[in-house]
C-alpha cells in the first residue's frame, strides 16, 4: 500500500499529490460517504479520514467542532468502517485514516489494521503517537500493510532526520506550530527542513495545516511533493451541512490545480 | 522500546511532535538541575521561607478518640502558603522554566489550587502567566478566578467538551504547541507526558520525607497507613512515595466516586477506567465502549479527571497502592466532620480521604497510627458545600 501512495504522487505530471481531509460523520455518515466520492473525483490524489475523537488535542476549533457534530451524531468507528466498505464500491482513491491513537488502541491494532487491508486503506495518522512511541503501533500495522505516517514539526530540528530515515508512505511536514486551522500565512522556513528530509530518504514530503487557498497550495507542493487541507474543507460542510458537497467539488478543483502549477 | 517514562506498561510521551523537544529540554534540564546543589538550595529555601515548608504533622486527638482506632495524623499541607501541597510543585517547575530560559508560565487548574500556585510562584519570579480553567469550573471555584487574576495571572475560561478539568489540559497542551519558545507548562499533576509524571512527583515527594520523618520522630514506628485523595494524583504521589520501599505501610488513595460507581456521574478512574491513551500518556482512563473518553463527574473540581497518573495506575496493578471510591455525600460529611472534631476545614478534594480514614479507622488498634494528608484547605469550598446543603448565601 506504500507503493498505492508513491503511484498517488508520481501519476501527476510534477509528481505532486493534493490532499485532502474531512471529518467522518460529519454532518452525517452518509454525507461523509457523497463527501469522499466528491472530492475523490474533484482530483484529490489522497484522502484523510478523520475518525472522531471526544479530545482531537491536534486539533484547531474548525475540525474540533466537526468532531463534536459527529460524536454527536452517532459516529462509532464501525460506522466509519462501514461506509469506507461503500466508497470501495464506487472509487479506488488512495485512503489514510487520521485518528487519535487511544480509538485504534481501544479498537485494538490488529482488529483495526486487518480491517484497514480489507478495505484498502493505505496509512494512518495518529497525531499523538510521535517517533519514540511508534513501535506498538507500527510494528502491528505493517504487519497488515498499511503505513504509519509520521510528522516532522518546525520544531523537530534534528529528530527530523532520525524521523524521515524511518518514515513510509509519505512524509507529514507540519508547516506551522500549534494546531489544524487555517492560517493567513505560513511564516515557518519550511524549505530547509524540507531540505534535510531529502538527504535521507526519497519518501514524498506532503505540507499540511493551515493551507486554504489554491496559492498557498502551489507554494508548498511547490517547495514539497504536495499539500495538505483540512481545516478549509470541514469549514465548507460546517457551513452547507450536508449540501456541502458541489462546494467541496469546486474547492477541491481549484486547490488541485494550485497544486498541478506547483 | 524507544518509550520513556514507563512505570510497568503505564506512561510514555504520547504527544504531538511540535512538543517532542520541549520535553526532551525539560528532561535534560531536570537531570541537571537535581544534582546541582544550587538549583537544590534555591528550591528548599523557597519552599521553607515562602512556602513554609516543612508542613506540620499534627496528632488528631479528638478525632483519633471518636473514632475509636487507630491514631490519627494529620499532614498539612493545607497550611502551605496558597493553601494546599501544589505550590511545592510549581515553585519546582517555576524554577526549572527559569533555568530554560522560559519567561512565561501557562497551566491547567481544575478547583483552582494549582492555577492559584502557578499564579503566585509566577508573581514571585516575575514571570507572565496564564491559567486555564473550565467554564464549569470558573463557575464553581469563582473566587479562585479572582485570586488569580489578583495574582496578575490571566484566567482563561475554556468552553469546550465538559468545560472541566480535562478540557482545561487540552487547551493547555494546544496553547503549549502553540507557543514553547518562551512558555514553559506547568503540569499541576502526576500526568500527562514523560517526564512530567517523575518531576511531579519528586517535587511531591517532600511530603513523604518529612511524613516519615515526623511520624519516627513522634511515634517512633511507621504508620500502618497512608491515605490521600486522588485525581490524577500529586498529592497521593507525595505522600505515598518515601513509604513505598516500607512493605508494611498501606497505601491508600480515595477517588472521587461522584454520585456512585455505578452510576455514570463518577470520576473513580482504577474503579470505572480501562487502559488507554490520553493526555500524553498510557493509563487508567474513564471511557465509552468506542475509547471516547467519557464526560466524568465529582463534587470536586481537582479530582473531576477522567485519567489517573501512570504511577499510581502501576501501583495498582502490582497491589502495592489500594485505591477506593468515595461518593461526595461521604466526602462533604468527612469536610464537616473534620471542620466540627478538629477545627480543620479541609479541601473538599482532601475531605474524600477523610472520608476514607472514618471507614477504616476503627479496623486498626490503638497502637497504630495512620496518616491523612490533607492536600488543602477547604475555604474555597466552602460557598459549594453550603450550595449542596441547600444553604443560600450571599456574598
Amino acid at each position: 500500500m506504500t507503493d498505492k501512495i508513491r503511484q498517488s504522487f508520481e501519476k501527476n505530471p510534477n509528481k505532486k499529490a493534493f490532499i485532502t481531509f474531512i471529518t467522518a460523520g460529519d454532518p452525517n455518515i452518509d454525507s461523509t460517504y457523497e463527501f469522499v466520492l466528491n472530492m475523490a473525483e474533484a482530483g484529490a490524489d489522497i484522502i484523510e479520514i478523520g475518525i472522531p475523537f471526544s479530545d482531537p488535542v491536534a486539533e484547531g476549533p474548525v475540525i474540533q467542532n466537526a468532531n463534536v457534530r459527529a460524536l454527536k451524531a452517532g459516529i462509532t468507528t464501525d460506522k466509519v468502517f462501514d461506509m469506507v466498505r461503500r466508497v470501495r464500491e464506487k472509487s479506488d482513491v488512495t485512503l489514510c485514516f487520521m485518528t487519535y491513537a487511544n480509538l485504534i488502541f481501544h479498537y485494538g491494532y490488529d482488529r483495526f489494521f486487518e480491517k484497514c487491508r480489507e478495505l484498502d486503506v493505505s496509512a494512518v495518522i495518529v497525531p499523538d503517537m510521535p517517533y519514540e512511541e511508534k513501535e506498538e503501533m507500527e510494528s502491528v500495522s505493517l504487519k497488515y500493510d498499511v503505513a504509519f505516517i509520521s510528522m516532522i514539526a518546525p520544531t523537530s530540528e534534528d529528530r527530523a532526520l532520525m524521523i524521515a530515515k524511518e518514515a513510509k508512505g509519505f512524509i507529514y511536514v507540519v508547516s506551522s506550530m500549534g494546531v489544524t486551522g487555517v492560517r493567513s500565512s505560513i511564516s515557518t522556513d519550511l524549505e530547509p527542513i524540507i531540505a534535510r528530509i531529502r538527504e535521507v530518504t526519497d519518501t514524498p514530503c506532503a505540507i499540511g495545516f493551515g493551507i486554504s487557498d489554491p496559492e498557498q497550495a502551489q507554494k508548498m507542493a511547490s517547495i514539497s511533493d504536495g499539500a495538505i487541507v483540512g481545516s478549509a474543507i470541514v469549514r465548507i460542510v460546517e457551513k452547507y451541512g450536508k449540501d456541502a458537497g458541489p462546494y467541496i467539488s469546486e474547492f477541491v478543483k481549484s486547490m488541485k490545480e494550485g497544486v498541478l502549477r506547483a | 522500546m524507544n518509550s520513556k517514562g514507563r512505570f510497568g506498561e503505564f506512561g510514555g510521551q504520547y504527544i504531538s511532535e511540535t512538543l517532542m523537544n520541549e520535553l526532551i529540554g525539560l528532561e535534560e534540564c531536570y537531570n541537571e538541575a537535581k544534582n546541582d546543589p544550587s538549583f537544590n538550595e534555591e528550591l528548599e529555601s523557597l519552599l521553607n521561607e515562602y512556602a513554609g515548608r516543612p508542613s506540620r504533622l499534627y496528632f488528631a486527638r479528638k478525632m483519633s478518640e471518636d473514632l475509636g482506632g487507630a491514631r490519627i495524623y494529620l499532614k498539612r499541607e493545607d497550611l502551605n502558603h496558597t493553601g494546599s501541597h501544589k505550590i511545592n510543585n510549581c515553585i519546582g517547575q517555576a524554577l526549572l522554566a527559569k533555568r530554560m530560559g522560559k519567561t512565561r508560565l501557562i497551566a491547567e487548574t481544575g478547583a483552582g489550587q494549582h492555577g492559584v500556585a502557578t499564579a503566585t510562584v509566577a508573581a514571585l519570579l516575575g514571570m507572565e502567566c496564564e491559567i486555564f480553567m473550565g467554564k464549569e469550573d470558573t463557575i464553581r471555584q469563582a473566587l479562585n478566578v479572582y485570586r488569580m487574576e489578583l495574582l496578575g495571572a490571566k484566567v482563561n475560561a475554556v468552553t469546550t467538551g465538559t468545560m472541566t478539568l480535562k478540557d482545561a489540559v487540552n487547551d493547555a497542551m494546544k496553547e503549549w504547541s502553540c507557543r514553547t519558545e518562551d512558555t514553559h507548562y506547568c503540569l499541576g499533576s502526576v500526568m500527562g507526558p514523560h517526564p512530567f509524571p517523575t518531576i511531579v512527583r519528586d517535587f511531591q515527594s517532600v511530603i513523604s520525607k518529612e511524613a516519615r520523618k515526623q511520624i519516627l520522630e513522634k511515634e517512633g514506628k511507621l504508620p500502618a497507613a497512608v491515605i490521600a485523595c486522588v485525581g490524577g494524583g500529586s498529592n497521593a504521589i507525595g505522600a505515598f512515595y518515601n513509604f513505598i520501599e516500607d512493605k508494611d505501610v498501606k497505601l491508600i488513595g480515595c477517588e472521587a466516586a461522584g454520585k456512585g460507581v455505578d452510576t455514570y456521574e463518577t470520576a473513580a478512574t482504577i474503579a470505572t477506567g480501562t487502559l488507554g491513551i490520553f493526555h500524553g500518556m498510557k493509563s487508567l482512563f474513564c471511557q465509552n465502549e468506542f475509547g471516547q473518553i467519557a464526560p466524568v463527574y465529582s463534587i470536586s473540581a481537582g479530582l473531576d479527571y477522567p485519567g489517573i497518573g501512570p504511577e499510581h495506575a502501576y501501583l495498582n496493578s502490582i497491589g502495592r497502592a489500594q485505591y477506593v471510591p468515595v461518593t461526595d455525600d461521604e466526602a462533604v460529611e468527612a469536610f464537616e466532620y473534620l471542620s466540627r472534631t478538629e477545627g480543620i476545614i479541609p479541601a473538599i478534594e482532601s475531605a474524600h480521604a477523610v472520608a476514607h480514614a472514618i471507614k477504616i479507622a476503627k479496623d486498626f488498634s490503638k497502637d497504630q497510627c495512620i496518616i491523612i494528608n490533607i492536600s488543602g484547605r477547604g475555604d474555597k469550598d466552602v460557598a459549594a458545600i453550603a450550595r449542596y446543603r441547600g444553604v443560600d448565601l450571599h456574598d
